[in-house]
């Protein structure tokens, strides 16, 4: 394993995220305080209880999760698209560095950055309402794998992606819906029983009723259904990456 | 000398159906500089980029001092370094963070030493601190040298280097791949600058349409494929040449006012002397005359135009 070369990637993505610290920190913050006027105050006052919790704080893994799930994207398929767009990308292609040890660099930057901004929601909602954190390990686990399985689905964008239009195609169009529709701001218990059937096709459901429970020790679906769903993706976009690597898909040729 | 690349029989033929190489055979020893001579199109950069793992070759082999490109890709790539054709850079980065990652991508530890060394050599040390979007052109050319040349390679391609800077720049270079060489470094060189390669190789190998038309030293090329010519100036202006001079070969040229006559330096007698002869009964005023050695820019044309013939 080529470890230098590893760290060389990531410090240098993480170079470029220090560059932008104030923004990258600044937009969570005022974001996270805009949820929390417009559903925890006008929409939460109309709200009284979920399942025992305060609407407001029954919001607040849901509202981590969009962030952390959507920066991962964005954070990687950039990182890799970047390189491709300005032509940079030779240096990485001609090292000698394996498929694993770049996705390790740039994707282990972008969850990194994930990460961040999660906890700085985490820290912003703490002023807001009161959280309590029932499984905290389980929580870190979760927010851990959200951040590198999107940030490894990111990445695979990247690569794909000719444009920039294409690049914000899939986030905008797909995953932004999956993640408004999984529960982020409602437990699929509240919809009507077709709905809640209808609601269990979509994998961003799982990933949030996990993270809840480790907060709350709700969940719309079993936990152990939530790691799987989490790990399964998390496999499917490295061997996607390992094929697109084998293959050259959009890099070699 | 040992050979330090071995391309035998490379092949690439992209999804278009289109074969950019179809089994070239190259060779080239340590410590030379070897430039790779064709028209656009003619597949240099695809034998550059498939050498250096950018494009998958479709059949064929690459050795990089014994490590196969494919099989053993690590050992292969940590020898070569790549100076791209189009100036690629990452335009908010400092020069030192630069040159720094292009290291520690390549495997090695850090050493500032040599970095600094590098960035000196190509007279960047003052703009380290400098973002690559505050630089000038040519000073981006030389951070793309000093970024393939951070890990220490043993090889080092420089796809067309000079394209579209100035002259004095150009030299520059020149001098820059002359210190090189002195230091042991492998060059292998695109150009489309003829005057280029006629400067600072020691071989020339030309492609066309994916395959490799020869490679020779430069001085035995020009030699064995050069030809001179004589330029004689007249005092007064001739409307035809004399009919004796017909099998000849000779050119009334400016009006009338000069005579071109080619010359096969490789010939046992130039026949000169006699033409100047035969000049002075015809009672043809010579004013004065010059010999031109044809160039390498001519003999690529030649090879070139004779390729496609």
């Amino acid at each position: 394993m080529n470890l230098t070369a590893i760290f060389a990637i990531y410090r240098m993505e993480m170079l470029r995220f220090a560059r932008t610290i104030l923004q990258s920190f600044i937009a969570p913050v005022l974001s996270t305080s805009l949820y929390f006027v417009v559903f925890g105050t006008a929409i939460g006052s109309r709200i009284d209880q979920v399942e025992g919790v305060s609407y407001g704080a029954f919001i607040v893994p849901g509202l981590i999760m969009l962030s952390i799930m959507t920066q991962g994207i964005s954070n990687a398929s950039f990182a890799i698209y970047f390189p491709k767009f300005i032509g940079t990308v030779y240096e990485i292609l001609s090292a000698p560095v394996s498929f694993l040890e770049i996705t390790i660099g740039y994707v282990g930057a972008a969850a990194t950055k994930s990460l961040f901004i999660g906890a700085v929601i985490l820290a912003t909602a703490h002023l807001f309402v009161d959280i309590q954190i029932t499984h905290p390990l389980a929580m870190v686990a979760f927010m851990g794998l959200t951040c590198l399985s999107f940030a490894l689905f990111g990445f695979i964008i990247g690569i794909w992606a000719r444009n920039f239009e294409q690049l914000q195609l899939i986030p905008l169009l797909v995953v932004t819906p999956l993640v408004f529709l999984g529960g982020a701001f409602y437990s699929v218990s509240m919809l009507p029983p077709a709905w809640q059937t209808v609601t269990l096709f979509n994998p961003v459901v799982y990933l949030i009723s996990g993270f809840r429970w480790s907060f709350f020790g709700l969940a719309d679906v079993p936990v152990g259904l939530s790691l799987l769903a989490i790990a399964g993706f998390t496999l499917l976009c490295l061997g996607i990456i390992w094929w697109i690597f084998r293959t050259g898909y959009r890099l070699r040729d | 000398m040992a050979p330090i690349l071995e391309v035998e029989g490379l092949q690439k033929r992209y999804a278009s159906g289109h074969e950019a190489l179809s089994g070239v055979d190259l060779t080239i020893e340590k410590g030379e500089i070897l430039a790779l001579l064709g028209p656009n199109g003619a597949g240099k950069t695809t034998l550059i980029s498939i050498i250096c793992g950018l494009v998958t070759p479709s059949g064929g082999q690459v050795r990089v001092d014994g490590h196969d490109i494919r099989h053993d890709y690590r050992k292969a790539r940590a020898l070569i370094g790549l100076v791209p054709q189009e100036i690629a850079l990452e335009p908010f980065e400092t020069v030192w963070n630069l040159v720094r990652f292009s290291r520690g991508l390549f495997g090695k530890p850090r050493d500032d030493a040599h970095l600094e060394a590098v960035l000196r050599s190509l007279s960047l040390w003052d703009k380290r601190d400098a973002k690559v979007h505050e630089l000038s052109g040519g000073m981006k050319r030389r951070v793309l040298i000093a970024k393939a040349l951070a890990h220490e390679p043993k090889i080092l391609f420089l796809d067309e280097p000079t394209a579209g800077v100035d002259v004095e720049l150009r030299r520059g270079m020149w001098e820059v791949v002359e210190g090189l060489r002195a230091r042991g470094v492998t060059i292998i060189l695109t150009t489309h600058y003829i005057e280029e390669a006629e400067e600072i190789a020691d071989r020339v190998a030309v492609i066309n349409r994916g395959q490799i038309l020869l490679v020779e030293e430069k001085a035995r090329l020009m030699a064995r494929m050069g030809r001179k010519e004589l330029r004689i100036e007249l005092q007064h202006r001739i409307d035809a040449l004399p009919d004796r001079f017909a099998a000849q070969g000779l050119e009334l040229i400016h009006d009338g006012n000069a005579i071109l006559y080619h010359y096969d330096t490789r010939g046992e007698r130039t026949g000169i002397a006699s033409l100047l002869a035969e000049l002075a009964e015809e009672g043809i005023v010579l004013r004065d005359i010059v010999t031109r050695q044809s160039s390498l820019e001519e003999i690529f044309v030649g090879l070139v135009t004779e390729d496609a013939a």
